[in-house]
């Protein structure tokens, strides 16, 4: 499945394409923000202007539209970084020569989600003290004899299941939307090899279907970077205010 | 390509839900950094331009709302000492009135006394030219008396009619004298 390694060339193991693309992307948002932020003027140019728009989308859209009141400054940083940072890393999939998703191998999925995961129950614990393990599983206003029924869902769906599925849907997504490209690309290669020109024909259609897809896979980049912080952004919430839920 | 995805395929032991833990390292440092680097540098950056730009645009407000607040101020103020002024205006106009109520009576007294004094001046006068006219006559009846004496010897017993006449004159004249004199 995966790609043989950079270094050693062609290893099974080693330094792998997906890590230089790693490293690049880390290396793209810090340039990019460091360059739109270095001049900070009151009266914007351009690149300033988009790194402001960038900025001010996590910074309005998710962190205080979510999170909401005094506090949502605290969880900015971390919200843009993840924004941006697995944004670039599909965007990846998009772009010819580089074409692969980081996501699509899911050790960086689970980083990321593994990070969310233990933020969100740190602030919990830190805001609710060990009760927030009561307020986040027991719901109130609920008769107690379902109560044997509801606490053992909701301890698998909030502590279990929910980084599972947080990572799970990011890296399948972009391996799904790899592979269907991937699978396009061969296809075409395939058809168009073919002696018969019937056969040679009809790897245009397979052309334009898979230029669709591609259109689709890029909206979906950018919207499994949305959704993934956004989701994040719901989960330091619900820790925050877990007594109002 | 092809022969790669067919070598995966044909190993069947790589498993896509199990991570590769080197890229899970590379993944967590990558975005350690990332993390550093929004953290010091690029949310306090755009944070800084966001409050500038907030506090020009709210500076320029306040700024407005001063301009305007002295603008009132300064039309309070006029308004204030345009009233103060008529106010004045009234003052002086009533104590010029008044003013020159007083100096009408003033005059009129000092007129009034100025023509008592007159009067009293020339009643002294007519008194001590009266008392003059009495002095000069005294002495003028003594030497028309004494002439009308002489005369009535002179004459004496040619007429006695002529004589009695003249005696009643005398009397006549007389009285008419002493009645101006006791005046």
């Amino acid at each position: 499945m995966h790609l043989p390694a950079i270094l050693p060339w062609g290893a099974a193991d080693g330094f792998s394409k997906q890590m230089l693309l790693v490293i690049l992307s880390v290396v793209i948002i810090a340039t990019f923000f460091l360059l739109a932020a270095r001049k900070q003027q009151l009266v914007p140019g351009k690149l300033q202007f988009a790194g402001e728009m960038a900025y001010g989308f996590v910074r309005n859209s998710i962190a205080k539209d979510i999170i909401g009141g005094k506090d949502f400054m605290k969880y900015v940083p971390l919200l843009f970084s993840l924004f941006f940072f697995i944004l670039v890393n599909n965007i990846y999939g998009a772009i010819p020569v580089l074409q692969l998703p980081s996501f699509s191998h899911v050790g960086g999925a689970y980083v990321l989600a593994g990070i969310v995961y233990i933020t969100w129950i740190a602030i919990g614990i830190k805001k609710n003290g060990l009760k927030y393990f009561k307020l986040a599983t027991v719901p109130s206003g609920v008769p107690v004899y379902i109560l044997p029924l509801i606490i053992p869902i909701e301890i698998i769906s909030n502590f279990l299941v929910r980084p599972v599925t947080h990572s799970l849907r990011l890296f399948a997504t972009m391996l799904a939307g790899h592979l269907i490209v991937m699978i396009a690309g061969s296809g075409i290669e395939f058809l168009i090899m073919q002696e018969n020109l019937l056969l040679k024909g009809t790897s245009v259609l397979v052309l334009v279907g898979a230029i669709a897809m591609y259109m689709l896979e890029a909206l979906i980049m950018a919207l499994q970077a949305y959704v993934f912080t956004l989701l994040t952004a719901i989960y330091i919430e619900g820790a925050l205010h877990a007594d109002s839920h | 390509m092809n022969q790669v995805i067919i070598s995966a395929a044909t190993e069947g032991e790589t498993n896509p839900l199990v991570p590769n833990v080197w890229e899970m390292g590379v993944v967590l440092v990558g975005f350690a950094v990332l993390m550093f680097i929004v953290v010091k540098f690029i949310v306090p950056m755009f944070e800084k331009t966001f409050a500038e730009r907030a506090e020009a645009i709210e500076g320029g407000i306040a700024k407005a709302e001063k301009a305007q607040a002295e603008a009132s101020a300064a039309l309070e103020e006029y308004k204030q000492q345009l009233t103060d002024a008529r106010a004045e205006a009234n003052r002086i106009r009533e104590e010029a009135r008044a003013e020159g109520a007083q100096i009408l009576a003033d005059l009129k007294e000092k007129a009034a006394a100025e023509s008592a004094r007159i009067t009293a001046q020339a009643h002294v006068q007519i008194e001590s030219e009266r008392q003059a006219a009495v002095v000069s006559l005294r002495s003028e009846v003594g030497t028309l008396a004494t002439t009308l004496a002489g005369r009535i010897v002179g004459e004496a017993l040619n007429d006695d009619e002529r004589s009695a006449r003249v005696v009643d004159r005398f009397l006549a004249d007389l009285e008419t004298q002493n009645a101006g004199a006791a005046k």
